[in-house]
């Protein structure tokens, strides 16, 4: 089945003319259209648009050209900016704003050849583990639609899990990855903080935020990160430094790869996660890496750490929704004070609220020392001691959640309890390192998911781990059933 | 008033000279119809990013060279967050615990001659806001985004001015210095140059400040002279009464010659200061420092040290004339064709009939009716005594406004000076016999009547004859009579 | 670390948001139970570590040419905005 394919698989038959571009295309909408109301995991479909690009893109493979992606369809995450295309970052602030330029993932993309589908579902500007403070509603986890798919980036994490593309970007800022890819059985790869640009991706907490990408196979994320990477003139903190060729890196043998099972991570774990870690740490050893256990003393600290430094920025950089220039505005307002209060009020859901509060209330005079300072400085400590563990191993590895999907509803009234979803994820974020979530078994019927973290940069080295992994096991080509 | 003693701090804005904004490659243009010089990032769109202009951080660097300041090596910008139209992203991006120049210092001459150290306490760079605008406009306010973004550089003067008149001979120094250094076109009129003013009383001799009022958004010298008066007899007059007064932000209203209080502004704003994570440190070396050193021109003070030393001229006309790079530029021009020996004359016209028809027509002195070249034609024909200096100042106008050179002038209009001493002797021989009564008094010791005779010979030539020549024989034929 | 209602207000009217009356208790006890929770970092000893604003060391800002690279699309930017009036966004009367 077409869906079930990987991307190297299609870009093959696409360049020896045995499917084209239209057609692979037609495929997926077809699917999308029967499919995805049970899911909910889309705000916008563009199967005009995305039929034309098709088109262009059978036209470039008719001359001859190829191309790892050229043709290939793709699921954008609703937070990024697509020219002349709704986007609306989950809520009701930008439910009427067409964007009037292309993220440069966007357009990264769109140059190698790829064919948007539509815009996925999302948490409200990014904020949330369960896609469940999206406008639009709730996403459903396609291996049981009563359990949420995990968030931010829910919608691009279903859609990828029930085959509705090859894959979908998304972005990550304390895990909105990650942990949905974990949730729904896909790979999910968050970059290096400035190994991609984020110009048009809209801003949550510009320190943490990073674009990835969710596929079925490492093999896969290499080729769209091969695209999606690079310096950027637009972003002053994308980086400018080579991106290594990430698909032949793929191949290297794990003799000798040095792998850390942090201790904080492996404390508390519940009995049936910790023996999928187990079956696949032996994996590993058999595989020819070591392991050795590292501590990060300071990661318990790596959430309240984030729940103050990501409502922080995001207070400042959603200030700019303000019904003045574009986005939603509020009915006849009487004063410029009404103005704003209520086109913000009315415009935020109940989550980016309080993190706007939040955020306003570590900054404000007589806090900031206390919070933001603060936790900028448990940040360093926690880098640090991601640093120094990295001079004892290669990648630390550990479970990406705490336990499989929950049910849409049972979290979402208690904010705490929702934060402590990201407990394994966040430090990532905080350190700006590379992350990768993938299968690695079930509990419960429910996919869990494994998660390596490297140092700065090592994505090569990452996705070598995970693709070597996905060659010694299957949990990644399963399929929830009747998405098969 | 005289038992208080006046603080003064004076808060300057000039807009950078660049062609660009300084985090965008809008134009910086003045004078574009609304909102067409202004892209997405200063229009605050969801997703852009700020890249910092170079120039901007050329133009910063200059000025803290030029006041002797310490230029940070590392350099932090930092977001003031506060709602306000005109301020599209909901913060600005300033510079706050770091700024790009700390402290430094300017030597200003005052009225009566005196120097006076005026310390700076530090200088940075930040965005512009963008205007809003109220005429025409019943119940709304419209808002033009294209000066939003414009680099400025924030100059924060100690508190070390005593009165109105120092703080204007401050702002004039800072004023000559960023023209000079070419970083600021001075334009007060176009917003270019904008000043707040931090006033505040105190009983003469008390060494703690009483509190302040800011000022805000003078641009001219003489509002500034007038606001501070006004707020300074406002200020006594509440105290004395048995008032407080209240630190807030005021406007001056030059049509009524008073300061009010801003509505908008009342409340204290906790603006939130936190370093931009958009935005990494500058970092500045010291061959980008050298770079920039090596661009420094003559600086004001250098350029009258050299006037004084080289022409002879008294500090305060040296000083007069390098106000401006283009007036000393003018006067070297004319002091090179008329020769240095004769400095004083060059500088007095230059100064008085000069400037005087500059200001009178509004013309700059670049675009002067009389070139240097003219200018010098002119002074050598009364330094070769072809004319008097009287007749000079008719032929000068005659210049300016038929545009023809002072030969011309004087050949045309008949104005050459007589100094054929027959000649002379038979104009006063005529007076005198027309004058048999004063000559009587002026004999009998009325000294002051030698002026009434002088004034009738000028009279009877046309103001041509020779004034020395006139004056020695004049007094050779009245004789007798007082000190003759 | 509980926050009152007044203090909730004040942020709210700092970050310029409307809560309702139904809204307010819900937002308090949430809020309240936020700064709670983040409140465990004052335990945190830190000392004399230097706070860390962007991920990546050794990163410096860099600098763009002084070069003009946009022109004019206001017709497309403005096109989307919710009032506009001779090329100005127009808002509520502000008085200064």
């Amino acid at each position: 089945m077409l869906h079930n394919l990987f991307i190297g698989e299609l870009a093959e038959r696409l360049t020896k003319r045995q499917i084209s571009s239209v057609e692979l295309t037609r495929h997926f909408l077809s699917r999308i259209e029967r499919l995805n109301p049970g899911l909910n995991a889309f705000i916008t479909l563009t199967p005009e648009q995305a039929l034309r690009d098709a088109a262009a893109a059978d036209a470039r493979l008719a001359t001859g050209e190829t191309g790892p992606l050229l043709g290939i369809p793709l699921i954008h995450k609703d937070i990024f900016c697509t020219d002349g295309v709704k986007t609306s970052c989950g809520s009701r602030m930008l439910d009427n704003f067409v964007a009037p330029y292309d993220a440069t993932v966007v357009a990264r993309l769109k140059g190698a050849g790829t064919v948007m589908l539509g815009k996925s579902n999302m948490d409200e500007f990014a904020m949330g583990s369960s896609n469940e403070t999206s406008y639009y509603g709730p996403v459903k986890n396609p291996w049981d639609t009563t359990k949420v798919p995990g968030g931010s980036s829910g919608g691009s994490a279903a859609a990828t899990a029930a085959r509705l593309a090859p894959f979908a970007t998304g972005t990550d800022t304390g895990g909105s990855i990650r942990q949905p890819a974990a949730l729904t059985g896909v790979t999910g790869l968050k970059p290096t903080y400035g190994r991609v640009s984020r110009f048009g991706m809209i801003a949550f907490a510009s320190s943490l935020d990073q674009a990835g990408v969710f596929t079925r196979s490492a093999g896969d994320a290499a080729a769209v990160l091969q695209v999606m990477a690079g310096f950027d003139a637009r972003d002053s903190t994308c980086v400018d430094a080579p991106v290594p060729d990430y698909s032949k890196a793929l191949g290297a043998p794990l003799k000798g790869l040095k792998i850390g099972l942090l201790r904080e991570f492996f404390e508390g774990l519940e009995p049936r996660n910790a023996a999928l870690i187990e079956d696949a740490l032996t994996i590993y050893t058999g595989l020819g890496a070591e392991t050795r256990e590292v501590s990060l003393p300071h990661l318990p600290l790596s959430v309240p750490t984030y729940y103050v430094v990501a409502p922080a920025e995001c207070s400042s950089n959603l200030s700019r929704f303000d019904g003045v220039r574009f986005g939603y505005r509020c009915k006849d307002p009487k004063d410029l004070m009404d103005l704003y209060e209520r086109s913000r009020g009315e415009g935020f859901g109940a989550e980016v609220k309080r993190r706007i509060m939040t955020g306003t209330y570590v900054l404000s005079a007589g806090y900031f020392d206390a919070y933001y300072l603060k936790a900028q400085k448990a940040r360093r400590m926690i880098t640090d001691d991601f640093r120094a563990a990295f001079e004892k191993v290669d990648l630390v590895i550990g479970p990406t959640t705490p336990t499989p999907a929950f049910d849409i509803g049972a979290k979402i009234n208690d904010p705490v309890l929702m934060y402590l979803n990201d407990i394994y994820t966040i430090g990532a974020n905080l350190a700006g390192l590379p992350g990768v979530s993938i299968p690695c078994g079930f509990v419960d019927g429910l996919p869990m998911g494994l998660q390596l973290v490297g140092p700065h940069f090592a994505e090569a080295k990452l996705l070598n781990a995970a693709h070597q992994y996905q060659q010694a096991t299957d949990w990644h080509r399963h399929a929830p059933r009747g998405y098969e | 008033m005289s038992n208080w003693e006046v603080v003064i701090g004076l808060e300057i804005h000039a807009q950078l000279a660049t062609k660009s904004k300084i985090f965008s490659g809008s134009p910086t243009a003045y004078g574009a119809p609304p909102n067409t010089q202004a892209d997405l990032v200063d229009l605050g769109f969801p997703g852009v990013l700020p890249v910092l202009n170079q120039r901007a951080v050329q133009m910063a660097v200059k000025f803290g060279l030029a006041i002797d300041a310490t230029v940070a090596r590392r350099s932090v910008f930092a977001r003031k967050n506060y709602f306000y139209p005109d301020l599209p992203k909901g913060y600005q991006i300033s510079q706050y615990e770091l700024p790009i120049v700390a402290r430094g210092s300017l030597k200003v001459m005052l009225d009566d001659g005196a120097v006076k150290t005026i310390g700076i306490t530090r200088a940075h760079l930040e965005e512009d806001a963008g205007k809003s605008l109220h005429e025409g406009l019943a119940n709304v306010t419209g808002i033009d985004l294209n000066r939003a973004g414009t680099p400025l550089l924030e100059i924060v003067s100690e508190p070390d001015m005593r009165s109105a008149k120092e703080a204007v001979a401050y702002m004039k120094k800072i004023h000559t210095l960023v023209r000079y250094l070419e970083i600021c076109d001075g334009n007060m009129q176009e917003g270019s140059f904008r000043c707040d003013a931090n006033v505040s009383v105190r009983p003469k001799g008390q060494e703690k400040f009483g509190t302040r009022a800011e000022i805000k958004n003078l641009n001219s010298f003489r509002f500034v002279e007038k606001a501070i008066q006004y707020e300074v007899a406002r200020q006594v007059e509440l105290i004395e009464s048995g008032g407080k007064v209240v630190q807030e932000t005021r406007l001056y209203d030059s049509d009524k010659d008073e300061t009010r209080s801003m509505r908008s502004k009342e409340e204290a704003n906790d603006y939130r200061y936190f370093p931009d994570p958009d935005l990494l440190p500058v970092e500045i070396d010291e061959p980008f420092i050298a770079a920039v050193r090596a661009t420094l021109p003559e600086l004001p003070d250098q350029k009258a040290a050299r006037f004084a030393k080289d022409f002879a001229l008294s500090a305060y006309d040296a000083g007069v004339l390098s106000a401006s790079r283009e007036l000393g530029a003018y006067f070297e021009a004319v002091i090179t064709g008329i020769g240095a020996s004769h400095a004083k004359l060059a500088a007095n016209w230059v100064m008085g009939e000069l400037s005087s028809a500059l200001n009178r027509d509004n013309v700059d002195i670049e675009n002067s009716k009389v070139d240097p070249a003219q200018l010098t034609g002119l002074l050598r024909r009364i330094v070769d005594e072809t004319i008097s200096g009287k007749i000079a100042k008719e032929v000068f106008e005659a210049m300016w406004s038929e545009g023809k050179p002072a030969d011309a002038i004087i050949e045309a209009k008949g104005l050459r000076q007589i100094t054929d001493a027959g000649a002379i002797e038979g104009v006063i021989d005529s007076v005198i016999a027309a004058n048999p009564k004063q000559l009587a008094d002026y004999r009998s010791g009325k000294d002051k009547l030698f002026g009434f005779f002088v004034g009738q010979v000028m009279k009877a030539t046309g103001g041509k004859a020779n004034p020395a020549q006139l004056n020695e024989l004049l007094k050779t034929k009245l004789g007798g009579g007082g000190d003759a | 670390m509980s926050l009152t209602r007044h203090d909730v207000e004040k942020i709210a009217h700092l970050a310029r948001l409307s809560i309702t009356e139904q809204e307010m208790p819900v937002y308090v006890s949430s809020l309240s139970s936020i700064v709670n929770f983040v409140d465990e970092l004052s335990r945190a000893e830190t000392g004399a570590v230097q706070p860390m604003a962007h991920p990546l060391e050794g990163q410096h800002q860099r600098l763009r040419h002084d070069e003009v690279t946009e022109s004019d699309h206001h017709d497309k930017y403005q096109a989307i905005a919710p009032a506009v009036a001779a090329g100005l966004y127009v808002v509520p009367r502000v008085i200064d």
